[in-house]
């Protein structure tokens, strides 16, 4: 058994394997396909300021190897998820990580700042790369100074662990990555999903509603790769690594190119209980390759 | 309901026409609960485009054998997969899913089920809840044509069986809401599921007529577990999970322009 306990900046982990926002729900909608406290966190769905209803339906379409989503951050708000969810998971024994998202400064500052009271969330992860919301979202992830601004805003008031999450969508994720670091993230995540799209033939329609949306899952994966270990090369700080990781095997080779830890998306919806079985198959992974702890194959490749 | 994640092993297979298959599977432990309208996210193994799990309906479940039937109708290429299954094969199920049908509180309440196509799959199972609680059901079918009226026979066991096909091969010529049984609007709860346009029309003559109605909805599906949001519906509560909330909806929830 190698030690699997790692630190992403502020946050003591138990093992390297988190959970992805919006794919995970609050966690508890998975505790009957395997125990929650197996895994280092999970990053509950994208919460913003007040409620919102979302995008119309369709808002999913199938696509080669993943799949595009345009669920646009439906959520009931964070005072609802204070009253309401934050009593249920708050004692889970694991880092219960709040996505927070905006479509203004003003909305990330306030939500960030609300959240910052509760004590048994030990960090928060910005949302600058949502592709599903018309205004902001996105917008604030693919300009260097727009992403800088909104991370130093929140930095002002938010003191536990800031995980800013990046949007691929962008010509130089290096650049993005540097700025928020510069703007006192604690550590980075990515990716996000890419912005894609789907046509129904037969209809002549856009699968979805919004007609561009989200693309996730193992179709991303080789991208999500190449932009973790171009952002663990441009920045200081820790990296989450994220994008169509399916098994073991694919979370390892995230840690590989250099991320601290990992999160599991759309893989959850194939198999519930797959989180629990990655953080096995990389115990497993270091035990066989003769590695006593987990941050020993950090930024391990060689080259 | 606490949900599982099974490998089920088909024991029989029945080739109910060219699109329609009707599996049945047991579990090498006892079943869970299961209710009718709920459903299954089943995984497709083997195939190179299938990514997410497919949801199908609980058709049936046999206590007495410890089966569970699942009537697939082949619409792609998840459910081609599903449907060359054979015998001895394993399907990796989550159960049970979402919601059920809301019992009558009344035992002498004239209650009809309208089906459509596969859409007949969760009103089997709920029929033949009713049917053994002692209620008397009415069953109104619709297909294309007559090789399309899935499980006929079965339906004939447990109630009162009326069909229309659209080329008039079997029972009455037309849709099922045209359907000379509801001309007389005197029955005090509809149930549905079918095509969405079938449903719509049903939920219209219920809602002209003032009478209960759920219909149980179909939407796409990410996870099935209420985690992804995806499968929502517009309802008076703001964008419903289908999935959790549903499959089976009062119409008087739903914002459908009807
Ligand atoms: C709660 C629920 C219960 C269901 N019960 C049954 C059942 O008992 N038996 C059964 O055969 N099917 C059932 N379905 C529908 C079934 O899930 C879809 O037909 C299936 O997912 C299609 O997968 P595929 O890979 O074969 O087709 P795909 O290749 O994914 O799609 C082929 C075509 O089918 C259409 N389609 C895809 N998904 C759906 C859907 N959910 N509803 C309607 N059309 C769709 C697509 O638009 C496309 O044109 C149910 C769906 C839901 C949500
Ligand atoms: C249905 C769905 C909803 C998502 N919602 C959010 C969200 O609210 N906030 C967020 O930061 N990312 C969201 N994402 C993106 C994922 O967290 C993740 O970055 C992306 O899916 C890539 O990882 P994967 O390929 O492992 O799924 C969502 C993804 C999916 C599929
Ligand atoms: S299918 Fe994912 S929430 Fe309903």
């Amino acid at each position: 058994m190698a030690n699997l306990t790692t630190k992403l900046g502020r946050l003591q982990m138990k093992n390297p394997v988190m959970t992805a926002s919006g794919t995970f729900g609050y966690g508890t909608e998975y505790s009957d396909f395997m125990d929650l406290s197996r895994i280092g966190g999970i990053i509950v769905k994208g919460t913003t300021l007040r409620e919102r209803q979302g995008n119309q339906y369709p808002r999913m379409a199938e696509t080669a190897s993943g799949m595009l989503n345009a669920v646009g951050l439906q959520n009931k708000g964070v005072n609802y998820f204070i009253e309401h969810i934050y009593p249920t998971i708050k004692d889970l024994d694991t880092n219960v990580i709040v996505n927070v998202s905006g479509s203004e400064i003003d909305d990330y500052v306030k939500t960030a700042e609300i959240i910052n009271e509760l004590d048994k969330i030990p960090g928060i992860e910005l949302n600058i790369s949502c592709p599903n919301v018309k205004e902001g979202g996105m917008a604030f992830g693919v300009s260097c100074a727009a992403a800088a601004k909104v991370v130093s805003a929140v930095r002002k008031v938010y003191d536990k662990e800031l995980i800013v999450k990046l949007s691929p969508n962008v010509t130089d994720i290096a650049e993005i990555a540097k700025a928020v670091e510069d703007a006192g993230a604690d550590s980075i995540s990515l990716i996000n999903t890419l912005l894609g799209m789907a046509i129904n033939s037969k209809t002549r329609k856009p699968m979805l509603s919004t007609i561009t949306g989200g693309l996730s899952g193992p179709a991303v994966k080789p991208i999500a790769l190449r932009m973790v270990w171009q952002v663990t090369h441009a920045v200081k700080v820790p990296v989450v690594g994220l994008g169509g990781i399916m098994n073991a095997t694919d979370a390892i080779e995230f840690m590989l190119a250099g991320a601290t830890a990992i999160q599991v998306g759309t893989a959850n919806f194939i198999d519930p209980a797959i989180s629990e079985k990655i953080v096995e198959g990389i115990n497993d992974y270091l035990d066989t390759n003769n590695f006593s702890s987990v941050t020993e194959i950090i930024g391990a490749l060689e080259i | 309901m606490k949900k599982f994640i099974l490998d089920l092993q088909i024991t029989h297979k029945v080739q109910l026409n060219k699109q329609n298959v009707l599996l049945k599977l047991t579990s090498k432990d006892l079943l869970p609960e299961i209710l009718p309208g709920q459903f299954a996210e089943i995984r497709v193994d083997k195939s190179p485009t299938t990514f997410l799990r497919r949801p199908i309906s609980i058709n049936f479940v046999d206590i007495a054998q410890n089966e569970l039937w699942l009537l697939v109708q082949i619409v792609g290429e998840g459910t081609k997969r599903m449907a060359e299954m054979n015998p001895g094969d394993l399907l990796n199920a989550i159960i049970p899913l979402g919601n059920t049908f809301t019992i009558p509180t009344d035992k002498n309440a004239k209650v009809v089920l309208i089906g459509g196509g596969v859409g007949v799959a969760p009103l089997y199972m709920f029929g033949e809840k009713l049917n053994r609680m002692g209620y008397k059901c009415v069953f109104l079918l619709g297909a294309r044509s007559q090789s399309d009226l899935l499980l006929l026979n079965e339906f004939e066991k447990i109630g009162e069986v009326y069909t229309t096909t659209e080329d008039g091969s079997h029972g009455e010529k037309g849709y099922v809401t045209q359907h000379s049984l509801l001309y007389n609007p005197d029955f005090n709860y509809i149930y549905t599921c079918g095509p969405t346009p079938m449903m719509k029309a049903v939920a219209s003559y219920a809602a002209k007529n003032e009478i209960f109605c759920e219909v149980s909805l179909e939407n796409m599906m990410g996870c099935g577990i209420g985690a992804c949001l995806c499968c929502v519906t517009d309802t008076t509560e703001g964008n419903l999970c289908v999935c959790t909330e549903g499959p089976v909806f009062n119409i008087n929830k739903l914002k459908w322009q009807i």
